[in-house]
């Protein structure tokens, strides 16, 4: 609290940078207040509902509706004719139809849309839409995708990118080689609120939806072009959002329901259920990985060679920029002197993929974990010192020959971990719930065997490859009720990561006011950029910064001019004018007075650059970020049950804006990498999803989580606001191959594959 | 069909619902109370756990009219004139809510052990919570906020 | 879709009868995923929640079991959470499995006589059920009562012997005279559908063993030659009397019986070859613990 005129103003009010401020939403999470996107409801809205494809792959003959119109309570049915622009959606290419029209290239693929009165109308009335379906082969299998004579999902092949990443000599040898195939599944992004929305015409002809999602700009963007219409007519507002982890980058009910709402007239709300919800949003990757390490008899990597197909399935999404991950951060954070990367993102029916948290780095991880483990012991070095040989250090150069300029603390975060104490041996006569399989009654501690493992991993945060990546603020600061006020607009998506609560962190610390609203989140003001990629803090928590900065110089000349001092030797704190040594000059409501100071900044992290076509070299990155885990397991090695025990991390975050929303993000973030290296996989069969349901689609609960051990290093990027580092990614990257590396250790098999289920552990 | 039901204390009385209707739905839809989620709705994430005559459930697998003269508290039940319940002050301040969409039904699933369960174990919280999924914790706020919830009720 | 809903056992039968189109509902724990997803518009839900009979069990003596001893008299309306905080003792094999039922919440709603009337494979009540010996109880309006053991109970996958007039009453399952044991696998530590399961009781008031196997099969099941196997094995060594440790390889043995009387499939929860190696890992670990507690039991001799 501050103390009064003339004194030195002491203001210590929580919420400042670097305090664990509380989400100002977290009331309204707590007594059901919150509006997510499914909540919404509108006066005489209807319903909408989404007809899919039960093929993999067919051909479009004719779409017969006119049954489905007769169904009392249907206020319309659309098809592709029905889409008034251009019929192409992508994040990155418009190669996704809104509607199919003469293709549909994977299972689930939207065909046509309904709007009734009631939710289970809609459903009967799609389930009368008759859809004449020739049935073609599908290309399924991702490495067959890849061959010349493969049938092609899209013209001209199915080849969405390759990486090719030469650096030093190609054909030098060493003496110690190892080599690996690893296998990755395909993850969920599992996020609890189901895609949903809400869309309003307005009586401008335009439409206002209210959304989830994780970057409403971008899907403006695409919006405006399939509905055809300019960027003022279709407004977009951030409805409370489930979580998202990538999940909600590219469009899902957004089209669909303004289609549905223009023709109607009404509003419109479209919700999935969980099994659509599968079908709805792309996945993360699977990944076929063939690495190699030649190394100096002592573990030194000599060179590193590494193939990489992703099957980016049905339609482009984000593949091409998760090849460029899946490339040029595929060998971890180590110093590899030479090295040849070849990563494919491929075209295939299968279920399209895209953005998952981690974003391309999950995936290698688990391949050059495994490898770097085999090496440590065909050398005979201890798995943590070998990483620690090889680890990259500040001022070195990674594969794209990129210098890392600012910390890279690998060998530091694995002594962290390997030094945090164990957690205790079993219990002679343990709780069934300590024990894998839990009150299934599987053991009593028979078969069970410990292992430990480590990882470690770096994660670009931010975009790359030249992508002009950035951030609008809009920072007004007034006096409201003789109380300053400082109100930060963006668009920037809050999903549950707490930018909400940075972003008035930074307000106050930067204003020295107290109260700070979060206007709600919509297109009125500029892009705020992707949540994802780890980079809200970093770049939308720039741009709020700088507005703020905005906002206080105009603030301080204003007090300069009226008190007649230089601009330099003010301060803004406490709702006070304060000069250099403290004194408290003026009031900030009488230098306001009724006017309210706005100012809105774009923020730009410094540029990236493409990379070179033939070698993959270039600065393609802008920051950073490193973490380490350390898994302890207990399994049934005859069952194959797994209990993790303890799941221990260490990462550098340069700056801990909010120390508890860091360690949070963290905790989830390591517990979605072990779901995927114990549990988490769509399996998909001949193009078909077999377990779009959460009885199949696993992900780890409050018994399968260990307690954590979280270590947070604060090395300050110097090039970024207040030295911040993205933290969301990172955990989600190490956490899986440490906890495969553990069970690897209990049960002694090589485990190439992730997720790893039972039989894989006992070889039945 | 009538569902005429008592939620947080009130009677709720609604018309012309659908046989295949959930009581979830019907919350949601049709009686202005959004609170309990609608993550699954196959009962295997606890979004929409309520309390049915004094039990948690999962209100999606209620069929609405199952619910017809019966008494269900929702989230927005938990707390009492204007003040939160210790459970629901216990997540906000152990930074147990991220997105929130796990809270509604985490809440009252803890409310419930809670009050069976004045000082659980670790293990208990874990057993009592293991059917309320959460994607963004790793349930370790979670696990603190229940503690920190336990604790405050027991000293109350 | 209409809702029927009888509040006495005699209006729930006469609706049965009427109405072959509905679906009977309890907890709606598999009913209601199934109109939530679409998966199944019946004509009708016919509600079996009101029938208050439905909700209750008692002791009797000395009917319906194998044995002649006490039965319990299992409403097919008891909630999971009742069955494990109530007759933990009296049934302790199906108190074990029930607390495997998905989570607390599920427990609280979830019925054996709905697990009896969707008859999966993977239905936790059955293989405890079968292990036990106990006969379900099914009524019509036209015929009155008859009483299907758990062994003839399922027909095939998600498939059972109610005719279409008929609804479950009760199950009866005998009071346990000897150690029981439940194990089931799943790829996580709560909240599973059991890729395999595995039930076993002694029974050594008649010097026998049951079994019951889940998730293994195009039904739960017995493995009869497992059980017979075993309990010939003790008969003939004089273990029943002498509560003497099991011989070596012994419980193995039994172990690679119960895998054998499985004919599992490969689906998405686990491959067929891992069902049948989990069966008999479960069935030799439960065998050993089973006799352990025998061993250790001091209330009885046999």
């Amino acid at each position: 609290m501050s103390t009064d005129v003339g004194t030195r103003t002491t203001t210590t009010p929580a919420g400042r940078i670097g305090d664990s401020a509380l989400r100002p939403d977290g009331t309204l999470k707590v007594t059901g207040e919150f509006a997510y996107a499914s909540d919404l409801w509108h006066d005489d809205m209807v319903w909408g509902v989404t007809l899919r494809s039960p093929h993999p792959h067919a051909r479009i003959r004719g779409i017969d509706i006119t049954e489905a119109l007769t169904v009392p309570g249907v206020t319309a049915v659309l098809t592709a004719d029905d889409v008034p622009g251009e019929n192409a959606v992508g994040l990155e290419h418009a190669d996704q139809p809104v509607l199919a029209s003469e293709f549909v290239r994977y299972e689930g693929e939207p065909v046509a849309l309904v709007a009734a009165d009631h939710p289970e109308t809609a459903r009967r009335a799609a389930a009368r839409i008759r859809v004449d379906y020739e049935v073609l082969p599908a290309v399924t299998d991702p490495l067959r995708a890849m061959d010349e004579d493969a049938p092609p999902v899209h013209r001209p092949g199915n080849l969405v990118r390759h990486l090719q990443l030469r650096r030093g000599d190609p054909s030098v040898t060493a003496p110690v080689v190892v080599s690996l195939d690893f296998e990755v599944g395909m993850q969920d992004q599992a996020f609890l609120g189901p895609e949903s929305g809400l869309a309003v015409p307005a009586e401008d002809g335009g439409v206002d939806l209210y959304v989830a999602t994780q970057w409403l700009h971008v899907d403006q963007r695409q919006m405006c072009l399939a509905l055809g219409m300019p960027s003022e007519k279709v407004r977009l507002h951030l409805a409370g959002v489930g979580g998202a982890f990538g999940g909600r980058e590219d469009l899902s009910v957004h089209v669909h329901a303004c289609l549905l709402a223009l023709r109607t007239g009404r509003p419109v709300k479209m919700s999935y259920g969980r099994e659509e919800s599968f079908f709805g949003h792309v996945h993360r990757h699977p990944a076929w990985l063939t690495y190699e390490f030649g190394a100096e008899r002592d573990g030194t990597l000599v060179y590193a060679r590494a193939r990489t197909v992703l099957d980016g399935g049905a339609y482009a999404s984000s593949t091409a920029a998760v090849v460029g991950n899946a490339g040029t951060l595929g060998l971890g954070p180590y110093r590899i002197p030479n090295v040849a990367v070849d990563a494919y993102g491929v075209f295939t029916n299968n279920p399209p993929c895209g953005a998952m948290r981690g974003f391309g780095c999950v995936q290698a991880a688990f391949a050059h974990e495994a490898l770097m483990d085999e090496l440590a012991d065909v050398v005979g070095v201890d798995r943590i010192a070998i990483r620690q040989l090889n680890g990259m250090r500040e001022g070195d150069r990674n594969i794209t020959g990129q210098v890392i300029d600012s910390a890279a603390p690998v060998a530091e975060l694995l002594q962290i971990v390997s030094d945090l104490p164990l957690p205790a041996e079993r219990e002679d006569e343990p709780d069934l719930r300590s024990l894998p399989g839990a009150v299934g009654n599987t053991t009593h501690g028979e078969g069970v065997v410990r292992g430990i493992g480590y990882a470690v991993t770096y994660k670009n945060v931010g975009f790359s490859e030249g992508f002009d990546d950035y951030s609008t603020a809009r920072v007004r600061l007034e006096m409201t009720g003789g109380e300053a006020v400082a109100t930060v607009h963006t668009a920037a998506a809050e999903v549950g990561q707490g930018l909400i609560t940075v972003e008035q962190q930074i307000c106050r610390t930067e204003l020295g006011v107290e109260r700070v609203v979060v206007h709600p989140k919509n297109t009125a003001v500029g892009s705020g950029g992707s949540t994802s990629a780890s980079r809200q803090t970093y770049v939308t928590g720039g741009a709020v910064k700088a507005a703020c900065e905005a906002v206080r110089a105009v603030v301080l000349e204003r007090a300069a001019l009226s008190l007649g001092r230089e601009v330099a030797g003010l301060r803004l704190d406490g709702e006070k004018i304060v000069g250099g040594s403290g004194e408290v000059l003026a009031g900030l409501a009488d230098v306001l007075g009724e006017d309210a100071v706005e100012e809105t900044v774009e923020y730009r992290h410094r540029p990236t650059h493409a990379i070179d076509p033939e070698t993959g070299q270039g600065d393609a990155h802008v920051q950073f970020a490193f973490s380490a885990h350390r898994a302890v397991v207990d399994v049934d090695v005859e069952l194959g049950l797994v209990k993790v025990v303890a799941l221990d991390t260490a990462q550098d975050v340069g700056k801990a804006i909010n120390p508890d929303a860091v360690v949070g993000q963290i905790h989830g973030g390591s517990a979605q990498g072990m779901g995927l290296a114990l549990m988490e996989e769509v399996v998909v069969t001949d193009g078909h999803v077999r377990n779009p349901s959460f009885t199949d689609y696993l992900i780890p609960t409050i018994l399968d989580m260990p307690p954590m051990q979280v270590k947070v290093l604060e090395y300050a990027d110097p090039h970024a606001p207040y030295g911040v580092r993205g933290v969301g990614e990172p955990p989600t990257i190490s956490s899986g191959p440490a906890v495969a590396a553990a069970v690897r250790a209990a049960c002694g098999r090589a485990l190439r594959r992730v997720p790893i289920r039972p039989e894989h552990i006992t070889g039945t | 069909m009538r569902i005429t039901t008592t939620v947080n204390g009130t009677q709720h009385e609604v018309d012309d619902v659908w046989a295949g209707e959930s009581l979830l739905y019907v919350l949601r839809e049709r009686m202005g109370l959004p609170g309990s989620k609608n993550a699954c709705e196959q009962g295997e994430c606890g979004s929409c756990t309520v309390y049915l005559d004094g039990e948690p459930v999962c209100a999606c697998l209620v069929a609405a009219g199952q619910a017809i003269g019966r008494e269900v508290t929702t989230v927005e039940g938990l707390a009492t004139e204007g003040e939160l319940h210790p459970v629901q002050q216990a997540f906000v301040e152990a930074g147990a809510v991220q997105c929130g969409f796990c809270t509604p039904g985490l809440l009252v699933a803890a409310h419930d052990l809670i009050e069976r369960v004045p000082d659980p174990s670790d293990l208990e919280i874990r057993e009592a919570l293991a059917g309320n999924l959460c994607r963004c914790t790793g349930y370790e706020k979670i696990l603190d906020a229940v503690r920190l919830a336990a604790s405050r009720q027991a000293q109350a | 879709m209409d809702f029927l809903q009888p509040t006495s056992w005699a209006d729930a039968l006469a609706a049965r009868a009427e109405r072959p189109d509905a679906v009977a509902i309890a907890g709606g724990t598999d009913v209601m995923v199934d109109l939530n997803f679409d998966r199944r518009r019946p004509g009708a839900l016919l509600d079996l929640g009101r029938v208050t009979g439905l909700r209750e069990w008692a002791v009797e003596d000395g009917a319906g079991g194998v044995g002649g001893g006490s039965t319990v008299r299992l409403g097919a309306g008891v909630p999971y959470a009742r069955i494990i905080d109530d007759l933990g003792a009296q049934l302790p094999g199906l108190a074990m499995a029930a607390r495997t039922v998905g989570s607390p919440q599920i427990r609280n709603r979830g019925t054996v006589g709905g697990n009896l009337g969707s008859a999966s494979p993977a239905g936790d009540a059955h293989p405890p059920l079968l292990a036990a010996g106990a006969v379900i109880e099914v009524e019509s309006a036209a015929r009155g009562t008859r009483r299907i053991p758990a062994t003839e109970f399922f027909t095939g996958v998600k498939r059972n012997a109610l005719a279409g007039d008929e609804l479950i009453a009760a199950v009866l399952v005998p009071v346990a005279a000897g150690p029981q044991q439940y194990c089931k696998v799943g790829t996580r530590n709560a909240m599973v559908i059991a890729v395999s399961a595995f039930a076993c009781a002694l029974h050594p008031d008649r010097k026998a063993v049951g079994t019951g196997i889940g998730s293994a099969a195009p039904t739960p099941r017995r493995a009869p030659e497992a059980e017979e196997f075993l309990a010939g094995e003790l008969e003939s060594a004089g273990l029943w009397e002498s509560r003497g440790e099991l011989p070596d390889g012994l419980a193995r043995a039994f172990g690679e019986r119960v895998a054998a009387a499985a004919s599992p499939i490969d689906d998405v929860r686990g491959s067929a070859a891992y069902r049948r190696h989990s069966l008999s890992v479960m069935a030799r670990r439960a065998a050993t613990w089973a006799w352990a507690q025998y061993r250790n039991d001091p209330r009885k001799a046999a």
